[in-house]
């Protein structure tokens, strides 16, 4: 496959600078060259909110940075969790006097660099709460949710808490949305193609022409079932369907969703996903309070697309409707 | 200039860092078949970092115990995904361990190992049989205790200690991952060796070869 890099081990510095170039505007680059901050960050007597992850996921996890949203980002290497300092500097670059919030998405590396920040930035009287992001249905069975790892649901968790914090919210009360946004989100990952780390040069998982795995992970992890692919109407029923039965949602109750591309998936046809998509979540009663579709969580150039919906209450829908400015859309 | 213990340490992690970096790209590539083919590159950043903090230590004015503490934050600083925090663990707790007796005997050399063992495990609640790094460090650390049991002397005891960390590492090719990156992966793992398995047998024979050379002159 031919790519636009310079040099395969440079690859996160070069999106880095060339990222902090084209939105000054709204972010720039931390004192640790592996921080993005937002330009108004850290706010005096604002919870800071802060999260961090691998890069290769763009927009995410940077692109979130922003007013009324993630005051700063640890970036990790490609698909890798950023370091304990790196999270810990931007909790530096974050705290307003008042706290840290850490969100972030369940994996192991991301879980012990945040876990050895908390105890670095104890020592400096930072207090970091963390919420920890467990939406992707197929990576665990119900009854170990702990054990599922985050995906796009991240993104609705950042803005609602994103919102709280700038509305004046202690940490524990930002903790505690971040808590319920994700709780209240469930997301699918179908793959119809692999990715390859330009380091590498060749995919490290494959998927076989004609087929699809159902229940992929923003990794490539593998899903619950490989199948042979099927016209898009049947597979946005099969990921409405796994969501929604695990979400167990009453009629009437209103819900955000977003359709993200995993990278090389044409939006046109995250459109086509998304007809049956608003079809079959209407049909079951549900309202759409509001329709996200694009590439907002990619995992380089994978093909395929997730879907996340949301259940909202009253606050969870206010705090997702307050204005942003982020280098991402949204 | 005097060899002391400090710069034995220091001399064994300039020893791994050779090792690994000769090993980056076979590591990388068992990496490439169960996880994201970066473990080679990132273990070689780590250690490089841990011998340019050394570098800066006057080592006649240097405990043993503090070395490893030094190289303990030069990894944690250069390097995420889950290995940062597992060796910089592991380094801390060499480092508490070190602090009851500084003089790196035979003894204090199986302590290292068992220490190690410990942070990693700590950190990474991990287990025998997880297909992890661990699977190498805690036949590694039986062997170290067995042999300080028997009374063996230091280059029996570090014979021990590469043999069955060897052993380990190879017996996870018959395992499904159980925890990190490719945990995720399932089944996928089956027939692989462990990485993180391999890179400690390289860590522990430059441990080995440093420790073999004998004890310092006094």
């Amino acid at each position: 496959m031919q790519r636009f890099i310079n040099n395969p081990d440079e690859v996160v510095e070069d999106t880095v600078k060339g990222f902090v170039k084209a939105h000054a505007d709204l972010v720039r680059l931390g004192s640790n060259p592996r921080v993005i901050a937002a330009r108004h960050a850290p706010v005096g007597g604002k919870v800071g909110v802060i999260t961090g992850g691998g890069s290769g996921h763009e927009p995410a996890f940077i692109g979130y940075t922003g007013r009324n949203m993630l005051d700063a980002v640890a970036v990790g290497e490609l698909f890798s969790s950023p370091t304990a300092k790196s999270f810990l500097d931007a909790a530096r670059e974050a705290n307003g006097g008042k706290g840290v919030v850490c969100l972030y998405g369940n994996y192991a590396g991301d879980n012990m660099n945040v876990k050895m920040a908390i105890k670095l930035a104890a020592k400096e009287d930072i207090e970091i709460a963390t919420v920890v992001a467990n939406d992707d249905v197929c990576s665990a069975p119900p009854e170990e949710r702990e054990k599922r790892r985050g995906v796009a649901g991240e993104i609705f968790m950042w803005k609602c808490a994103g919102a709280k914090a700038a509305l004046g919210a202690g940490l524990e009360e930002v903790q505690a949305i971040a808590q319920r946004a994700i709780d209240n989100c469930r997301s699918i990952g179908v793959g119809l193609g692999p990715c390859t780390l330009p380091a590498v040069g060749h995919p490290n998982f494959l998927i076989e022409p004609g087929t699809m795995e159902v229940g992929i992970g923003h990794h490539g992890e593998p899903g619950v079932r490989v199948e042979p692919l099927k016209p898009a109407a049947e597979i946005a029923r099969e990921m409405v369907k796994v969501v929604l039965d695990d979400h167990g949602l009453a009629a009437g109750t209103e819900v955000a969703v977003l359709v993200s591309g995993l990278g090389a998936t044409p939006v046109n046809e995250l459109y086509i996903l998304n007809d049956t998509i608003e079809t079959e979540i209407t049909g079951r009663g549900l309202t759409i309070h509001k329709t996200y579709i694009g590439n907002y969580f990619t995992s380089l150039e994978m093909v395929g697309a997730t879907l996340t919906v949301m259940a909202l209450d009253t606050e969870l829908k206010r705090l997702l409707d307050v204005d942003v400015d982020c280098p991402a859309r949204l | 200039m005097s060899d002391n213990a400090a710069r034995r340490l220091s001399r064994m992690f300039y020893r791994i860092s050779i090792a690994i970096e000769a090993g980056k790209d076979h590591l990388s590539d068992l990496d490439g078949a169960i996880g994201d083919a970066d473990h080679g590159i990132t273990m070689s950043l780590g250690f490089m970092a841990v011998n340019a903090e050394l570098a800066k230590l006057n080592l006649d004015d240097t405990l043993p115990s503090e070395v490893f503490t030094a190289a303990a934050s030069a990894f944690l600083d250069a390097v995420g995904a889950s290995t940062g925090p597992l060796y910089a663990t592991a380094f801390r707790r060499a480092a508490q361990a070190l602090k009851q007796d500084e003089c790196l005997s035979a003894a204090d050399q199986a302590m290292i190992v068992e220490a190690m063992t410990t942070g990693i495990k700590e950190r990474g609640k991990g287990q025998r049989g997880d297909k992890t790094m661990l699977d190498a460090w805690i036949p590694a650390t039986e062997a170290a205790v067995n042999a300080r049991a028997r009374s063996a002397g230091g280059p029996e005891m570090w014979n021990s200690i590469l043999e069955a960390a060897e052993a380990g590492a190879n017996s996870t090719r018959s395992m499904v991952a159980a925890r990190g990156r490719a945990a995720r992966l399932g089944e996928r793992s089956l027939g692989h060796m462990d990485p993180g398995a391999a890179s400690a047998v390289i860590i522990l024979r430059a441990m080995k070869d440093t420790f073999g050379e004998g004890e310092p002159a006094r």
